[in-house]
């Protein structure tokens, strides 16, 4: 009777072996025009338009919704629900003509009604703090098929944020957080909670439309699932792969496309708690980071090199001198320690939010080099909730390596976050002329002058060393040899749209 | 009936008990407003959106609210996916439950097989390797073998891919072939725990006088065995069994991590961290329902195999 049931045991576990590894349908999804998209977080948050909060929610969302304006791969903002825009000489007046014979994924054809409903609940419960400040005293009406918004300031980035206040049918808030309906290139059809997302071409959308049927997002939230399940064939694209993740894929299946997270991660140093309040301190702690040795231990050398908040897909206001002024050197590290009167050192700790391994991974080497040039530095992890409250908004920490995008693709968006009034400022870094600098260029029109006045900005933080700037972090994005057409964004999304066999 | 009426107080006090410490506990590790309102939120709309959800008021007014709804089988609505609690829980406990369920049918399956084998072995030197093993194999838990059952089988054989979890409705063999693994690391522990209690306990019954007696009527050890020591031992083997029905419950909530499967136990741990309380109440009193109903079965089956003994105890 053992013999028999070991037996028995056994061709079980053969019969069910083999069925776990029928996963590789790769074939069947090419024929069906579908593909699987391999995400590292789930959507878990709001769908709701003006309610997503998690950068991976937007990045796959704006596959679903669209403002009157979008954003091209180029950073350059295009004509989406609206046909076109027509700025008065003064800057203050837009008119919006919108595109005839735009349809929602719900078959209702959109009208002005649907936009100024979408301005008005954007406006009420948007989560975005930089949209209230846009939206105050601003008008929007319709006049017949055209919207007309009225600025109370010019504002040179307003099609940036126009193209934030995504467009969804009138009365339709409340639905849109777990149904959600846009006029995207693709519509949303289900979603099962931390195993994946469905959507499917939108066959009535107004432009180009897509070319892939369906796309399933799966959700792996353990990043060696992830490389498992891309190395079983069961994923076609997968975005954000770390240098260390594409090390163990195969070539022969997928082509590796490397660019940055469009990021600035930086040892952000808490400039009004003692001792980073004093510059040569906070110059010392930059001197003592060597990023090379950074990148190169956490991401086998890839990454870019920033020296201040913009990073070089900005190519208008990135300098490149800005880079390399603070060469890695203990030395100076130790007099410039010794000058602001701590010639022993100092102890801090190195804040790390545990969810982000990037993050980690570099707190991990900084804490070694700061403890080389004398400072006794000590990492602590913490949950990301905690990250949030304490760190962010409550701004009790020493230091934190963390990454900050830019909402919209404007300087304005990563570089007025240091005003010294802002909210966002949590380093709580104070400069009368940087304050200054960045008021006139948000009022400037002349675009090069505008330009000038933000590099400028840019180059009082790295001369004030306000924090220490490490890289836009590498990623890579895996995709099936049998598709092309994937296309980078200079902020984070996924386009399924461009994607084709 | 007055059996059950205390088993029912007693469920009804616990799922109270426990869930209001769960309430309580949100109390202090935080509400889950700063999520939802991202790393950009100004204290102004955190304050507002606090007053809107009711975070404000006194603890005992929102938990008898909350029990309210409960009990009226509104389970209410996921802070974090807006998705109401029953659509989100109902599916992820169809996971573990048949993970449970494949790993309690192994573990009857093979523990009652190797344990009879072993009590009929003639050989004392492979018997007492097999005690040896067994020692070794009880003392690991599930998620070490799960650990090593992934590096053994899923990376070194490629019997299966970790990770890859494939949903039923795409394909029921592939479903449960994925869940094959985790369920058989779940049930080796506990597979080993009862061969040694149906090992030991035989071998108590086989001293007692009444097997004696049986040998003097010229029975030979096999059929002792067979016809009388057996059925003695395996009363509290088979309690065993259904006691641990509750605790391979507990033990799928670490494995579900392990092989990423999306069960109620990765559901519960990703909404303690975003502060979704509402969905982690839901999970901790269906596992409070679920560990006291198997414990019930439990009392109730002892008197189904030996008459002997009355529940009313």
């Amino acid at each position: 009777m053992f013999k028999k049931t070991v037996a028995l045991f056994l061709a079980v576990l053969l019969t069910v072996s083999l069925c776990a590894c029928g996963g590789d349908r790769k074939g069947d999804r090419k024929t069906n025009n579908e593909i699987v998209v391999g995400i590292s977080q789930d959507l878990g948050d709001s769908l709701n338009p003006y309610q997503m909060t998690a950068a991976g929610t937007k990045e796959i969302m704006t596959n679903v919704y669209e403002g009157l304006y979008k954003v091209a791969p180029s950073g350059d903002f295009i004509p989406a629900v609206a046909e076109d825009c027509i700025i008065s000489e003064d800057g203050k007046v837009y008119t919006f003509p919108l595109r005839s014979g735009v349809k929602f994924h719900n078959g209702k054809e959109l009208t002005v009604q649907d936009v100024l409903y979408s301005f008005k609940t954007c406006s009420d419960i948007t989560v975005d703090s930089s949209l209230p400040k846009i939206f105050e005293g601003l008008t929007v009406e319709s006049e017949g098929n055209n919207i007309v918004m009225k600025l109370s300031a010019a504002n040179n980035d307003f099609l940036a944020y126009v193209s934030l206040v995504y467009i969804i049918p009138e009365g339709y808030s409340d639905q849109a957080a777990t149904q959600p309906v846009g006029t995207g290139p693709y519509k949303f059809v289900s979603r099962s909670v931390q195993e994946n997302i469905v959507f499917e071409k939108f066959g009535d959308y107004w432009g180009n439309k897509a070319s892939v049927d369906k796309v399933t997002c799966k959700i792996y939230e353990d990043a060696s699932a992830l490389v498992a399940a891309i190395n079983a064939g069961a994923i076609d694209v997968t975005a954000h792969l770390t240098p260390d993740q594409i090390a163990g894929l195969d070539e022969k299946k997928y082509d590796f496309l490397e660019d940055t997270m469009n990021l600035v991660q930086a040892l952000y140093l808490n400039n009004a708690r003692k001792p980073f309040d004093d510059v040569r301190v906070r110059q010392a702690i930059c001197y003592a980071i060597d990023v090379d040795e950074i990148l190169d231990l956490t991401a086998n050398g890839h990454g870019s090199k920033l020296g201040t908040s913009i990073y070089p897909k900005f190519t208008k206001y990135f300098d490149e001198d800005l880079v390399d002024m603070y060469p890695h050197s203990v030395e100076k590290a130790k007099e410039l320690l010794a000058e602001a009167g701590y010639p022993n050192g100092f102890s801090m700790s190195v804040t790390v939010p545990s969810n982000y391994t990037p993050h980690v991974n570099a707190g991990q080497v900084i804490v070694q080099q700061l403890k080389a040039a004398g400072i006794d530095a000590e990492l602590k992890e913490v949950e990301w909730n905690s990250w949030l409250t304490d760190v962010y908004q409550g701004r009790d920490f020493d230091s934190t390596v963390c990454g900050f995008d830019a909402s919209t693709i404007t300087a304005n968006a990563l570089l007025s976050r240091w005003v010294s009034t802002s909210g966002k400022n949590m380093i709580g870094f104070s400069d009368p002329k940087y304050d200054e600098l960045i008021s006139k260029a948000t009022a400037e029109t002349d675009d090069a002058v505008r330009t000038q006045l933000y590099k400028d900005a840019a180059r009082i933080l790295a001369e004030d060393a306000a924090n220490a700037y490490i890289q836009d972090i590498a990623e890579i994005v895996a995709i099936n040899k049998d598709l092309s057409g994937y296309v980078f964004y200079p902020l984070y999304r996924i386009d399924f749209s461009t994607i084709h066999y | 009936m007055k059996f059950a009426a205390k088993k029912l107080t007693n469920l009804i006090i616990t799922v109270i008990l426990v869930s209001f410490l769960t309430f309580c506990a949100f109390q202090v590790i935080g509400d889950p407003v700063a999520r939802m309102l991202g790393a950009e939120a100004t204290p102004e709309k955190v304050a507002q959106l606090r007053e809107e959800l009711g975070f404000n008021r006194p603890v005992m007014t929102r938990y008898l609210e909350w029990a309210g709804n409960f009990l009226r089988g509104d389970m209410g609505i996921s802070y974090s996916y807006k998705l109401p609690v029953s659509d989100m829980v109902i599916p992820k406990l169809g996971v573990t439950v048949a993970l449970t369920l494949m790993a309690f049918v192994m573990t009857c399956v093979l523990s009652i097989t190797i344990g009879l084998y072993q009590v009929r072995l003639k050989s004392p030197a492979v018997d007492r390797a097999m005690t040896v093993v067994n020692q070794i194999v009880m003392s690991i838990p599930p998620f070490f073998i799960g650990i090593l059952l992934t590096c053994l089988f899923g990376l070194v054989f490629h019997l299966f891919t970790p990770g890859y979890y494939v949903s039923f409705r795409e394909s029921p063999a592939g479903f449960f072939g994925y869940l094959f693994f985790p369920a058989l690391s779940i049930a080796i522990p506990k597979i080993s725990q009862s061969v040694k209690m149906l090992r030991s306990r035989t071998g108590e019954e086989l001293e007692k006088d009444y097997i004696r007696t049986a040998f003097s009527r010229g029975m030979n050890t096999g059929a002792a065995v067979n016809y009388h020591a057996l059925h003695n031992a395996i009363i509290p083997v088979i309690s065993f069994l259904a006691v641990s029905l509750a605790e391979m419950l507990a033990s799928c909530i670490i494995i579900e991590q392990i092989f990423s499967i999306p069960g109620i136990g990765r559901l519960m741990l990703s909404s303690i961290s975003s502060r979704d309380f509402t969905v982690v109440l839901a999970i901790v009193v269906i596992l409070v329902l679920w560990v006291i109903i198997v414990n019930f079965i439990a009392d109730m089956i002892y008197p189904l195999i030996d008459p002997r003994i009355k529940v009313n105890r």
